[in-house]
């Protein structure tokens, strides 16, 4: 019984953390109608903005998402700007060349940190990196419980901007007709651009918050790439509150497969799912809640 | 039976009706028409009938056999072709190579479905088009292509989806003697229109409907008299004056 | 006629070649060469003629080349019989994921593909007691001289572009291309849509399934980061794709040819002209450049794809008009 509440703890805990990285990426499909297959990659580089914050400047790794956040942001929105926005004049045979384009990405963001920072195993010890909070018999890890309300936060914080300001306003007009928010005298290539800055700042925000408890190398990208896209199928393309529990039910489904089957299975868990969704509900989570 | 046949066809999308409970026959041979103001569901009609929206109620029955229910694929295979309001050329192809791709519905060889594809080129007036790739086409020649094109799948029904719209006046006649010329090979038809000029023209009898609901059916000339389809293109001050 | 004249005269070198290429190192770079041909002409069909963009190329290759593997370290029987068996298995396994994601709308079917890559390299490595883990299986070659692999990988390549081209002249090619262009007007038009992308995919799965085993073969070695890598196999049919010209029958002939010299001089440092300079010179820092220049070939595939797609979405092939305005624009410079 303890084994089974530890790991739905440990497996709520992490859900809270794959939820933004999903959400981040659910905008990006909502408005840009396009996977985001660099998703995970543009976490890695945050992390590794973080650790040289903590390493050579001694910055906690939770005062660096003041680093990390707008620097992501800013490479989103150049890339968007540049990369991605681009293609939409080019007359190609081929469909899908934006995803193909993040691809591209991807494969380029990971190895010019290998470059650097070649693909030895780094970490971030900090003084809470191993610390444990005991109530009853369940331990909570101290960096997961911070990660996990930070997500939380940075949740509401999202809601609240999509909502009540302008912007999000826009993008979300944006991601229901393009074409009409565009007579409607938005300017979706711009909103695009914020867009994917904002799908950006949140994933790095996520790496930077799984930094203390994690390994970092540059292959770490790849497969939250591919959690990234279970959540996103999951939950609904397009769909927050979707997001939402499509990445708390990943992180259960990965903590239980991990204790009763073992780690190996861990990764393989997410693409199981993705493949009973789309078999038996595609369309994911947004089709039973129409949310 | 009927040729063509649908009863109590009914839409919804979300709490929306977009078709209401309309029943209709189609006689083989004649060219029916369907009018109604902008967003009445004319063109829902179609897509319904050729499937590309699932029925909410109701049955659709050609040539004695019940036709709803079956994919979009399939109702073509039956022959009923169809066009688009806004065309769907296959852009990178060569108008040849979009007819012949159509063509291929009844024919396994090559060399068959090019013959079927340049006698509808001929049949439509299309040869001097034939070489150019779809995409660089006028808009004109662009709605004859998918005239063309919904013609070498065999159709024994043809659905057209506002023909004319877009066009001048002298490309409009052209059309009006196109649809006349299908119509006289053997084929009937079933052409929603926008134009009043077009549509009185040349269809035997007329379906006016409106907010996705059967106003009346009739001949053209009652048709055009008919208050309640006045009042539903010109507003209900248009019938209080006259 | 006259079109087919380059292919045949390339076709007749090709022939003879193994008798004025004699180094074993050079004919082993022509034999990937005609690999690449066969695995681009696969991914070509079904992505650049049917427009699926499939990211699943080492999946089938992978399931390829495993049915060779294990046939021989598990029932001893021949692993050349993996080259059918593998295409077998190869279009086995494009029915249900076919099936899953061609009935939907949207980019499902390259998610399919690249989850299935994944899924199959995790099962390859979890699975110890059938396929040894990340260990890999080795398999003894039949020949020791490069040469008789030279010519039925070859005929492989030469094979396989004679299939498309014949499939894109029958009915078959105008249903692939007319879903490519338009799915509703396909639909409406009488087209079985899911049916023939199903079709398309098991022909493509077939020619690529087919090639795996073969490498299985030629190789002699394989193991789960080899034959199921994204970026190695999946990836780099893309590129052998696009960089050629997608939806061009020759094109992933070429593009093949190019991507293989490229992967080759990153591997080997500018095919070793790097290693001689820093020999020559003695400049320590060339010899830096080597080792960073051998491990820049991801780098270079990422940067390529990034380039291909932004300033030559449809290859050499399908660019070739705009490649040439850009080139010969001195002589008609003043028009």
């Amino acid at each position: 019984m303890d084994t089974f509440l530890q790991t739905l703890v440990a497996g709520v805990l992490k859900g809270g953390l794959y939820a933004i990285i999903g959400m981040g990426m659910t905008l990006i499909m909502g408005v840009m109608g396009i996977i985001n297959l660099a998703h995970g990659q543009l976490m890695m580089v945050a992390m590794y903005i973080a650790y040289v914050c903590f390493t050579y400047f001694g910055l906690d790794p939770y005062v660096a998402l003041l680093v990390t956040m707008p620097s992501l942001f800013i490479m989103g929105v150049i890339i968007q700007k540049y990369l991605l926005n681009p293609l939409a004049y080019i007359e190609a045979i081929l469909p899908h060349n934006q995803v193909l384009m993040t691809v591209g990405i991807a494969m380029v963001l990971t190895e010019v940190i290998r470059f650097i920072f070649t693909s030895n195993y780094l970490s971030v010890q900090t003084s809470y990196s191993s610390s444990t909070l005991h109530l009853a018999s369940l331990s909570f890890s101290v960096p997961l419980t911070i990660a996990f309300f930070s997500a939380c936060l940075l949740t509401a914080g999202l809601f609240l901007f999509l909502l009540k300001t302008d912007v999000g306003r826009s993008i979300r007009a944006v991601a229901q007709d393009a074409e009409a928010a565009q007579v409607m005298g938005i300017d979706s290539e711009r909103i695009k651009a914020i867009t994917m800055g904002i799908g950006a700042a949140l994933v790095a925000a996520a790496g930077n918050l799984l930094l203390p408890v994690y390994y970092l190398f540059p292959d770490i990208g790849r497969p939250f790439t591919t959690k990234a896209f279970v959540i996103t199928i999951l939950g609904g393309m397009g769909s927050t509150v979707g997001a939402i529990l499509g990445g708390v039910t990943l992180g259960l489904a990965e903590a239980f497969a991990s204790t009763y089957k073992g780690q190996e299975y861990e990764e393989m868990t997410g693409l199981i799912i993705f493949v009973l969704v789309l078999l038996f509900l595609p369309g994911g989570f947004k089709r039973l809640t129409k949310v | 039976m009927a040729f063509f046949e649908v009863t109590g066809i009914t839409k919804f999308f979300g709490g929306l009706a977009a078709v209401n409970d309309v029943s209709f026959q189609v006689n083989e041979g004649e060219i029916y028409g369907l009018i109604g103001p902008n967003g009445s569901g004319k063109t829902t009609m179609f897509n319904l009938i050729n499937a590309f929206f699932p029925l909410t109620h109701g049955e659709i029955y050609f040539r004695g056999e019940k036709i709803s229910g079956l994919k979009t694929h399939q109702i073509c295979q039956k022959g009923i072709g169809r066009t688009f309001q806004i065309v769907k050329p296959l852009r990178r192809m060569t108008v040849m190579d979009n007819v012949i791709a159509s063509a291929f519905l009844h024919v396994n060889k090559k060399r068959e479905a090019v013959k079927v594809a340049e006698e509808m080129i001929d049949f439509c007036g299309l040869n001097h088009y034939q070489d150019k790739l779809a995409k660089s086409l006028p808009i004109a020649s662009r709605k004859r292509l998918e005239i063309t094109r919904a013609l070498a799948t065999r159709p024994k029904l043809l659905l057209l989806d506002e023909t004319a719209a877009g066009l001048n006046p002298s490309e409009s006649d052209e059309a009006i003697e196109l649809i006349k010329k299908i119509r006289d090979s053997g084929i009937t038809i079933i052409i929603v229109e926008h134009i009043m000029k077009v549509i009185m023209t040349i269809s035997d009898r007329i379906l006016a409907i409106n907010h996705g609901m059967m106003i009346t059916e009739g001949l053209p000339s009652e048709i055009a008299s008919h208050p309640e389809v006045i009042a539903a293109y010109f507003g209900e001050d248009y019938r209080a004056q006259s | 006629m006259k079109r087919n004249i380059i292919p045949l005269i390339v076709l007749a070198v090709l022939l003879v070649l193994p008798f004025i290429l004699r180094d074993p190192y050079y004919l082993h770079l022509m034999i990937l060469v005609l690999m690449w041909v066969a695995l681009g002409s696969g991914w070509n069909l079904i992505s650049g003629y049917t427009g699926q963009v499939s990211f699943g190329t080492a999946a089938f290759f992978g399931v390829g080349a495993y049915s060779a593997a294990l046939l021989m370290s598990k029932l001893g029987i021949s692993a050349w019989w993996g080259l059918p068996l593998g295409a077998f298995i190869a279009v086995l396994l494009s029915f249900p994921f076919g099936w899953i994601s061609f009935r939907l709308r949207g980019p499902y079917f390259a998610l399919v593909t690249l989850a299935l890559n994944e899924i199959l390299r995790h099962i390859a490595t979890i699975w110890e007691s059938l396929t040894d883990g990340m260990v890999g299986i080795l398999v003894l070659q039949t020949f020791i001289s490069k040469q008789p692999y030279y010519y039925i990988m070859l005929a492989i390549a030469v094979t396989s572009i004679i299939v498309i081209k014949l499939v894109m002249d029958s009915k078959l090619g105008y249903y692939f291309v007319t879903i490519r262009e338009d799915q509703e007007a396909a639909e409406s038009l009488g087209i079985n849509t899911v049916y023939y992308k199903m079709v398309s995919l098991c022909i493509s799965a077939a020619i690529i399934g087919f090639t795996g085993a073969l490498y299985t073969n030629y190789m002699g070695f394989i193991d789960p980061k080899i034959v199921f890598a994204l970026g190695d196999i999946s990836i780099m049919a893309i590129l052998v794709g696009i960089v050629g010209g997608v939806a061009t029958i020759y094109g992933p002939a070429i593009g093949a040819f190019i991507m293989v010299a490229v992967q080759e001089f990153f591997r080997t440092a500018g095919f070793g002209l790097f290693i001689y300079l820093a020999n020559l010179t003695g400049w320590s820092f060339m010899h830096t450049a080597v080792k960073y220049i051998s491990q820049a070939h991801v780098l270079s595939f990422g940067l390529l794809v990034i380039f291909v797609i932004r300033y030559l979405p449809n290859g050499v092939v399908g660019d070739w008009d705009v490649i040439k305005r850009k080139f010969s624009f001195g002589k008609t410079g003043s028009v």
